[in-house]
């Protein structure tokens, strides 16, 4: 009997939500919009590019939600970062625009971190102000202008380029899950990082630092953000302060979705990825049916809004 | 022979209250000491001084002999030193087997990667020999009973402690079946040569467990009884500042 419960739980019902509403909405686009090309290898390909960003900013919020912390700057931070980037290169090389990009969300991550680590401020406060903050410092920093990426070696690493014939962005998704899947599941800072979410005090008295937990769970959020910054640059070969804007709810939904409770303690970066792609599918499918670009944002609500309660109740369980 | 855990004088004041004076006790290896006292006595606070949450206004803490001083919580674990907090200090969402090394995950070499293999096998071990009974060391907290994740608390902190436990009302929530199999594992304990310190409420409890019983009321201790020869009216006259003849 025990045997029995125990193997029912180790399928990991809450977890498999998102493995069913995946397939449920790949399977219903697959059959509805078979003769609008849904299934081809070319349309799934670019689900994926179009994704990639968010799929890696999901990586960096299911570390801050299983820290007990959330982020809801990243979506500006993606702009700043991919602005800086596109600025140090017009008169600099490559290297100068890579560690313009990740350096701005590594600082503004850390900005974040270090205002709710150490002067205990709720992060979600924190990032709410910070979201506008440098959504406004975005728009200052070209005057609303948009700023050409013309480097080909940044534009094909970061965007168009392939690797034995694997779009460069493909790759970056699954290093980025495989790195963020290990450090999250199997090492002592993934550890920590639950332990945070889910019992701070508990957390501290064992000896975890916990302000440091918290400081570098916001910092990795505006690296994800930078990266994600990047990669926006290099596919589009252009910045403008619009990028990322639409980005915060799509991230949530995938993270939420993808079995991370919001309140700690528990997450999947998997989980997270398999939202993101679930999301990208949506969008994709509703762009195939030909509905308005209203009708499409009310569908996506809709369906999002049922998604996450679902998670949610399995989540809390 | 040295005490394992010697308080001279201790005293702390918080602001203006003194919540704990003149406090002297030794305590030796293999031996279980109780301390009682009415609500607010100071109980919670002298556990809290000696586990490094607090440091004492004046007074000496000594450990086999040697004086200490620590500056937090982590100083007194690395001397050996455990604590069962009356809240149990656990991750209900973790498993077993990572709360029994939260904050000291064991890694694996070449990557530095956590051993769960090891730690998992390590944990169903030490329940096993202290007979904590759960459905396995993969289990989620939540999904346990309060008399279980006493028991892992217990367990986590045996399993670390080198000289000392500190328990604070560790039966306070639980039923009767549970509270018996709770003071069996700290009767255990004994045997592995700790020094123990109980706080509870429950007098019938301290006479079955403890060696002496210290008694506290209003921050003062107002003596140190060998169980054996003192009875319940003794302390509870103690403890109230009652004396009926
Ligand atoms: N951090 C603190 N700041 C100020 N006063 C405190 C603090 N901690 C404890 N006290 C005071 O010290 C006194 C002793 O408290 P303590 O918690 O040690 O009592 P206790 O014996 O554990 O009581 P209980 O049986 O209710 O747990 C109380 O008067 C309490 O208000
Ligand atoms: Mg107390």
């Amino acid at each position: 009997m025990t045997k029995a419960i125990n193997t029912i739980r180790s399928l990991d019902l809450q977890r498999s939500v998102i493995y069913f509403g995946f397939l449920g909405i790949f399977l219903f686009f697959a059959i509805t919009l078979h003769d609008d090309g849904f299934l081809t290898s070319r349309n799934l390909t670019n689900i994926v590019l179009q994704t990639a960003p968010a799929t890696i900013m999901a990586i960096g919020l299911v570390f801050a939600l299983s820290a007990g912390e959330i982020d809801l700057s990243f979506g500006s931070v993606v702009a700043v970062a991919a602005l800086s980037a596109a600025i140090a290169m017009q008169n600099g090389p490559i290297i100068y625009g890579v560690m313009a990009g990740l350096g701005a969300g590594i600082v503004i991550g850390a900005f974040n971190g270090v205002l709710v680590a150490y002067l205990r401020l709720p992060s979600f406060l924190v990032t709410l102000a910070t979201m506008g903050l440098f959504a406004g410092i975005a728009r200052t920093m070209t005057d609303l202008r948009s700023i050409p990426v013309l480097n080909d070696t940044f534009t094909g690493i970061f965007g168009s380029g392939k690797l034995f014939g694997v779009p460069s962005l493909v790759i970056w998704t699954i290093v980025a899950v495989a790195i963020g899947h290990i450090i999250y599941r199997n090492t002592r800072f993934g550890a920590h990082v639950l332990a945070v979410g889910d019992n701070a005090r508990a957390a501290q008295v064992s000896g975890i630092k916990v302000p440091h937990v918290r400081l570098m769970v916001l910092t990795l959020c505006g690296a994800t953000a930078g990266l994600a910054g990047l990669l926006y640059a290099g596919r589009l070969q252009a910045a403008k302060y619009t990028l990322g804007e639409s980005d915060l709810m799509t991230v949530i939904a995938a993270v939420i979705v993808g079995g991370t409770a919001l309140n700690g303690g528990k997450g999947s970066i998997i989980g997270a990825l398999l939202g993101s792609l679930m999301m990208g599918m949506l969008n994709n499918g509703l762009i195939l049916m030909g509905l308005q670009v209203s009708d499409q944002m009310i569908v996506r609500g809709l369906i999002i809004l049922l998604a996450v309660a679902i998670s949610l109740r399995e989540t809390r369980r | 022979m040295t005490p394992t855990l010697s308080l001279k004088d201790i005293r702390k004041s918080f602001g203006g209250v003194t919540a704990i004076q003149n406090f002297s006790l030794d305590l030796y290896p293999g031996e279980i000491v109780a301390l009682v006292g009415d609500n607010g006595a100071g109980k919670s606070t002298l556990i809290k001084i000696v586990s490094g949450v607090h440091r004492p206004t004046s007074g000496d803490i000594a450990l086999d002999g040697t004086s200490v001083s620590f500056s937090d919580a982590s100083a007194a674990r690395s001397h050996g030193i455990e604590v069962v907090y009356q809240d149990l200090a656990l991750a209900d969402e973790q498993p077993v087997y990572m709360n029994m090394f939260l904050g000291r995950e064991l890694t694996r070499k070449p990557f530095g990667l956590l051993d769960n293999t090891r730690m998992r096998t390590e944990t169903q071990s030490l329940v096993d020999q202290l007979d904590v009974r759960i459905p396995s060391a993969t289990s989620t907290i939540r999904d346990l009973s309060g008399g279980q994740r006493q028991g892992i608390a217990i367990a986590r902190a045996t399993h670390w402690a080198s000289k000392l436990i500190l328990l604070d009302e560790p039966t306070a929530a639980l039923g009767v079946a549970e509270t018996a199999k709770v003071e069996e594992l700290v009767a255990s304990l004994k045997e592995r040569n700790l020094a123990i310190l109980i706080i509870s409420h429950s007098l019938d409890q301290v006479f079955r467990l403890s060696d002496r019983i210290c008694v506290l009321r209003r921050g003062e201790q107002v003596g140190v009884r060998k169980t054996a020869e003192t009875d319940k009216n003794e302390i509870i006259a103690m403890i109230t500042g009652v004396h009926d003849q």
